[in-house]
């Protein structure tokens, strides 16, 4: 039963992981039916920053706690910067394209962006600094669920509900359900369509800015690559929750996580792909739109 | 009429060709060109570009003596960023432009990819660090040298250690399922069951790059193992060493050359502490090597990297062999490798019928206060 429980916990930390950045994919998703490849390479510049920043400070001496809230809003605005300037030039000129150029446009981002930081930064794995440290009340239960561990999943747990929020019963949020429905009659209706695209990309950069310092933190080091294998994890686990909804996405990475996790303990970690996979494949097939997504109807 | 035609146009463009190539056939006789292949970017590039200081060192002192038999060595340096994909392009390269040696490739799964290229063109090969096994031992590529010893001799190392040295008896066994790591596993699980003192209680393979282990660190929890072999390279290597500590987990950390890097004691940080990893043996003491280590110093105004003595006695014996036989036929080249031997920075060495070095071993090192140390 410990095993069982120990388990349990590794999947929802993976999953909880997950989801941080399989917000972001979906709620791009949602708005503008545009599956932005490039996310998780934010994710990667937003751990990049914090890694900066909080290597600058921690040689100042900042106590710890200015260090991650300094860092985290660094990486938030750094990141925030380029998930705005890569929908103006790679997204935005090809709104009217058919579907499939932008998704190429946003491979290509994908691919920039890696080389960039690569050139730009290093192509070493850095250690990240240990920004979530051990908290006391959490020794008795270390073997199961880490500080951070800990950290990650109340994160999660406040930007599902946050974004759920805004979406719901803001005005900004309404003129996002607007857009995503019906882009030409929101237009006529007055909402600014450009404007409300570029907060929703905005949004889902902060977002993946807060998940690179935690995941980074949690897993000690970064590279310019991790963004790379995070997010296809990550988009597979929003297209299982069914892409376009926020609490599909959580739900889609918990149960990936989850799945993975149970895969190793009881079986093979050789197998934990096939397994994660396999399971993608039967839910499409049942359910094609993910567990908690809508189905797609065409307007006429 | 018309067929008179593309016959003449055929000849002309046969002509054409050959006129293209005369330059290159000229060139080729006043240098020697030497191929130097191996990650030089990217994420492993910690392995590959010591082994072109290396190579730049031995050959600018060579050159500045006035070559080999007169001719002066040109090198030719190829990326091929660990990749097997990559690899047999980078092999390709070399070939057309007319390697005569090469040095390298430095990944076990990028050398395999590339050695048939190679292999056909006749041109003689020589690994600093690739260690798989069949590269040697398959009996596949003739043209194919290393001067560091196979990973069939790093698992019994590290299987030996864990069972005789710290005298445990569960050991879980984990490997990358790479090309580099997994047969290294492997061969310690053979050489844990074959001895009869201990027991393999989890042997499995994880997925590099994963965002997470905890799963698999509960799962060797589980097991009740005292020590953990570890099959692969040093960026998984250190986010385990890491989980576990964060779960609590005290067993012993065994692992391999790849993790034998101070990018790993730099990533994992204090994680790192009393970690086991098998290296090269020690040649601190040799001579050569510590030249070596004040030639690079003085060139290049840091410390060498991985491979770099391995690296430099590659280029050193092949130059040697060069001069020796005259030329750069492979025939000739391998006589004189297996006959003579050549005073290295890893000991005086000759190469076996396989390709293998003969005297070049293996060590275990700890981590100890930020450093590997070698355990006597």
């Amino acid at each position: 039963m410990d095993y069982f429980i120990e388990l349990f916990f590794s999947g929802i930390t993976r999953g909880a992981i997950y989801a941080l950045i399989a917000l972001g994919y979906t709620m791009v998703y949602g708005i503008i039916g545009l599956i932005n490849f490039a996310h998780g390479e934010i994710y990667m510049i937003g751990a990049f920053t914090s890694f900066i920043v909080a290597t600058v400070l921690s040689i100042y001496g900042f106590p710890l706690l200015a260090i991650v809230l300094l860092s985290g809003v660094a990486a938030v605005i750094w990141s925030s910067a380029y998930g705005y300037t890569v929908e103006k030039i790679a997204y935005k000129p090809l709104r009217h394209a058919p579907r499939l150029s932008p998704l190429i446009s946003a491979i290509g981002m994908s691919i920039f962006l890696q080389n960039y930081v690569l050139l730009a930064q290093t192509s070493d794995f850095l250690p990240f600094p240990e920004l979530i440290p051990d908290f006391p009340f959490m020794e008795p239960v270390a073997h199961i669920v880490g500080s951070s561990d800990l950290i990650i999943l109340i994160t999660t747990a406040i930007i599902m509900l946050i974004l759920t929020f805004i979406i719901k019963f803001t005005r900004v949020g309404k003129a996002m359900r607007a857009t995503a429905q019906d882009r030409t009659m929101a237009m006529l209706v007055g909402i600014n369509v450009n404007q409300i695209i570029s907060v929703t990309f905005i949004i889902g950069s902060a977002l993946a800015a807060i998940g690179g310092l935690l995941i980074a933190s949690h897993i000690g080091q970064i590279n310019f690559y991790i963004g790379f294998l995070a997010g296809i994890k990550a988009f597979t686990a929003a297209v299982l929750g069914g892409i376009g909804s926020i609490p599909g996405a959580v739900l889609g990475s918990l149960v990936l996580g989850l799945t993975e996790s149970f895969a190793t303990g009881y079986v093979s970690s050789d197998y934990e792909d096939v397994f994660a996979f396999s399971l993608l494949v039967l839910i499409l097939i049942f359910k094609p739109s993910g567990l908690l997504g809508k189905a797609e109807t065409k307007k006429v | 009429m018309k067929l008179m035609k593309s016959k003449k146009i055929l000849a002309a463009a046969a002509v054409m060709m050959m006129a293209m190539y005369a330059p290159v056939a000229g060139n080729a006789a006043d240098t020697i060109k030497f191929g130097v292949a191996g990650p030089h970017s990217g994420d492993l590039a910690s392995y590959g570009l010591p082994t072109v200081n290396a190579a730049k060192l031995v050959i600018d002192q060579v050159n500045a003596k006035g070559g080999i038999n007169g001719k002066k060595i040109e090198m030719l340096i190829e990326d091929d960023v660990c990749k097997p994909e990559i690899a047999t392009n980078t092999a390709t390269k070399l070939v057309s432009e007319g390697a005569q040696v090469v040095l390298g490739h430095i990944c076990s799964g990028a050398t395999v990819a590339a050695m048939p290229i190679y292999r056909d063109a006749k041109i003689l090969v020589m690994s600093p660090s690739a260690t798989t096994d069949p590269l040697t031992y398959s009996g596949e590529y003739p043209n194919f040298f290393r001067t560091i010893a196979p990973n069939a001799a790093q698992s019994p190392t590290m299987a030996d250690f864990a069972l005789n040295k710290l005298g445990l008896t569960k050991i879980a066994v984990i490997h990358d399922k790479g090309d580099y790591g997994k047969p290294l596993a492997e061969g310690a699980k053979k050489a844990i069951d074959d001895s009869g003192k201990g027991k393999v209680v989890l042997f499995e393979g994880i997925t590099p790059g994963a965002v997470d282990y905890s799963a698999i660190v509960q799962k060797i929890k589980q097991s009740g193992a005292e020590a953990v072999i570890f099959g692969g390279y040093h960026p998984e290597a250190s986010k385990i060493v890491s989980m576990m500590k964060k779960k609590r987990l005290k067993a012993e950390f065994i692992s391999d050359d790849g993790v034998k890097d101070d990018t790993f004691i730099k990533v994992a940080g204090k994680d790192a502490e009393g970690v086991y990893a098998v290296g090269p043996e020690d040649v601190t003491s040799n001579k050569m090597a510590m030249k070596a280590k004040e030639e690079h110093k003085a060139a290049f105004k840091s410390d060498p990297g991985a491979f770099f003595d391995g690296a430099y006695a590659a280029t050193t014996v092949m130059l040697h062999a060069i001069e020796k036989a005259g030329s750069t036929d492979l025939d000739a080249l391998k006589k004189v490798l297996q006959e003579e031997k050549v005073e290295t920075p890893v000991g005086a060495i000759n190469f076996d019928q396989k390709g293998d070095a003969v005297g070049v071993g293996y060590s275990m090192y700890q981590v100890q206060n930020g450093k590997y140390v070698v355990v006597k």
